[in-house]
């Protein structure tokens, strides 16, 4: 039985919902204190995070581990084109910059943009051999590449400051950049899930050999998601940088240990589904913010328990499991919250209660 | 005169140290169907994978009309006009029985001509435009194989080179589908048809090669090969 709104209705409530959020964005950013509101900045930058890598792991189904390293490239991109001439003169210490990069200074969006750019082009380059290799290759491969972009960052020092990392950048990424880069990424990833080209994408994780017989060239489909999705990788890496305002090429800012978190958030959601991955980061954000008072100094049943770091990862990887144990293909699965889904569960519910 | 539509020449395809095929010559006329039988691990599937691509030729051409297409790769081998339905149908089980027969026209551009070709498909079975909303995935073994013809009856190919299609189907479904061969050919496909059930194929076929392990071991007009004592004892069980 079809059970379908009609296509009008379903624009206008989605048109509705759209202003509906951002009332309730606009609400926050003025009444929400300081600390809640950056928490509800990275929402949304994890979001875009979430959803580029679901287009590269989940949708195209190519298991990339490198997705750390595009969003590196993002981040240091824009933050060495939004900080001002005179702050890269002074933190640069170790080294002086580079003279084509000392006073280069442009707005924030094309700072994003750049970094957006630049870190498709990195995919492209390597997504040529690596997309060549399958499964696990490929993962490891991509892995590798990132802690090569990683370890560049590092050893760079008259572009990227190596260790001491980039300091000061302006916190321009506000609720508005943030939810609106949000919802170009979803627009963007949706609409191109919904073309024929993203049936063919899919035809491709269900059937690689009978795709290509249909006429398919797998490797251009999956080299084009791969570079989509590491520009959207790139814009979340600008977004971190102007939320964080602080970075620096260690593993547990911008290396494999962000990979990991953006793939749980993914697979919690769901792998294929871009509504899980959007709830699968709004969990993971405000998880591991309520989770920091962990690695704190804390008292539990009267006894004194001294802080301990990395704590609220081990706590996050056991949730995880857990999660994977009983909900084993994530919360949303491969299905999507759209109103025709919604119609049709509330008459399920209706016609059975 | 009759055209050629395919020929293969001298073919060798290993898999490792297997030499799976062990130089096959064979001609497929245009407008005709040409059927090549043997029994399990022959290299029929082989044969077929060889000409669309799927598997690296060592030696030897495969040539579509004129053009050499030895090795070229599966996508453009069917750009080409070659269609190919696969050894245990393939079909993609979580599209919907229309968004398959879409993929198989993944490459065409004429909205027309696509809508033309789901009518006849509509034609040909029936049951597929009853079922069009439904995961592939849920539909029974015979509709399956249905949509795998389908599928590739899509693209509008001039050569459809088919992988055992009666295999696992029930009797009747197995008359149906060479009813259906037959019926795709007389509007003008030409049909490369692989086949285990060698008297369903040599019934519908014009002309038939006997593969064993690897060689060509006859070939001749199937009215002729169903007389032969050799199929008739090997193939056919009659003694
Ligand atoms: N992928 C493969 N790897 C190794 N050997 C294979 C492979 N595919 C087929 N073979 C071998 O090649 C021979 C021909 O196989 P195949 O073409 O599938 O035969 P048929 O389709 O006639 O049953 C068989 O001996 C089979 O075991
Ligand atoms: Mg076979």
């Amino acid at each position: 039985m079809e059970r379908k709104l009609p296509k009008k209705l379903n624009f206008v409530l989605t048109l509705l919902f759209i202003l509906f959020v951002a009332f309730l964005l606009y609400l926050a950013n003025e009444k929400l204190d300081e600390y809640v509101l950056r928490v509800v900045r990275l929402i949304a930058i994890y979001g875009v995070m979430a959803v580029s890598l679901n287009l590269i792991n989940g949708i195209t189904g190519i298991f990339s581990l490198g997705h750390a390293g595009f969003i590196l490239v993002g981040a240091y991109t824009s933050a060495l084109l939004t900080l001002s001439p005179e702050q890269k003169m002074m933190s640069f210490i170790i080294e002086p910059i580079v003279p084509w990069l000392a006073n280069v200074h442009t707005d924030f969006l094309t700072a994003t943009l750049a970094g957006g750019a630049l870190s498709a082009l990195f995919a492209f380059l390597i997504g040529w051999p690596i997309l060549r290799l399958s499964g696990d290759y490929l993962a490891i491969a991509s892995l590798g590449f990132a802690e090569v972009i990683r370890i560049f960052a590092l050893n760079a020092i008259s572009i990227t400051n190596g260790p001491l990392g980039l300091k000061g950048i302006p916190e321009y990424s506000n609720i508005w950049w943030c939810y609106g880069w949000l919802f170009v990424t979803v627009i963007f990833v949706a609409s191109l899930v919904n073309s024929s080209y993203g049936r063919a994408l899919k035809a491709i994780r269900e059937d690689r050999v009978a795709a290509e017989v249909m006429g398919i060239n797998v490797f251009k489909h999956q080299l084009i998601s791969f570079v989509v999705g590491a520009f959207f990788a790139g814009v979340s890496g600008a977004l971190y940088a102007h939320w964080l305002t602080t970075i620096d090429p260690r593993v547990t800012t911008l290396g494999p240990m962000l990979t990991f978190y953006v793939l749980i958030m993914i697979v919690l959601g769901g792998l294929g589904s871009i509504s899980g991955s959007l709830i699968g980061a709004a969990l993971f954000a405000i998880l591991f913010e309520w989770l920091r008072d962990l690695e704190e100094p804390f008292v539990l049943f009267g006894m004194r328990v001294p802080g301990i770091k990395g704590m609220r990862t081990l706590v996050i990887s056991v949730i995880f499991i857990l999660v994977m144990i009983f909900w084993q293909r994530g919360i949303m699965g491969r299905e999507e919250l759209t109103w025709n889904n919604i119609y049709r569960w509330l008459k399920r519910r209706g016609e059975s209660g | 005169m009759s055209e050629i539509a395919l020929e293969i020449k001298d073919l060798h395809v290993y898999y490792g140290s297997i030499h799976a095929l062990k130089g096959i010559s064979l001609v497929v006329p245009k407008g005709q169907i040409v059927t090549l039988i043997g029994a399990n691990g022959a290299g029929k599937t082989t044969t077929l994978s060889a000409v669309a691509g799927l598997v690296r030729v060592q030696k030897g051409k495969v040539i579509f009309e004129g053009q050499d297409i030895t090795n070229k790769p599966p996508h453009l081998v069917n750009r080409l006009g070659i269609a190919l339905v696969p050894e245990g149908r393939r079909i993609f089980p979580n599209l919907t029985v229309y968004e398959n027969l879409l993929m198989g026209a993944y490459n065409r551009k004429d909205k027309d001509g696509i809508k033309e070709d789901l009518e006849w498909i509509f034609q040909l079975f029936p049951r597929l435009k009853e079922r069009l909303k439904q995961l592939g995935g849920t539909l029974s073994g015979g509709e399956q194989q249905m949509l795998a013809i389908s599928r590739a009856l899509m693209s509008r190919p001039r050569l459809l080179m088919m992988d055992e299609p009666s295999l696992g189907l029930a009797p009747i479904l197995v008359s149906e589908v060479f009813e259906v061969i037959q019926k795709i050919n007389r509007e003008g496909t030409t049909i490369l048809l692989i086949e285990q059930n060698a008297l369903g194929a040599l019934k519908v076929a014009h002309y038939g090669y006997v593969l064993e392990t690897g060689t060509i071991v006859l070939e001749g007009p199937a009215q002729e090969l169903l007389n032969n004592e050799l199929v008739k004892k090997a193939y056919l069980g009659i003694a």
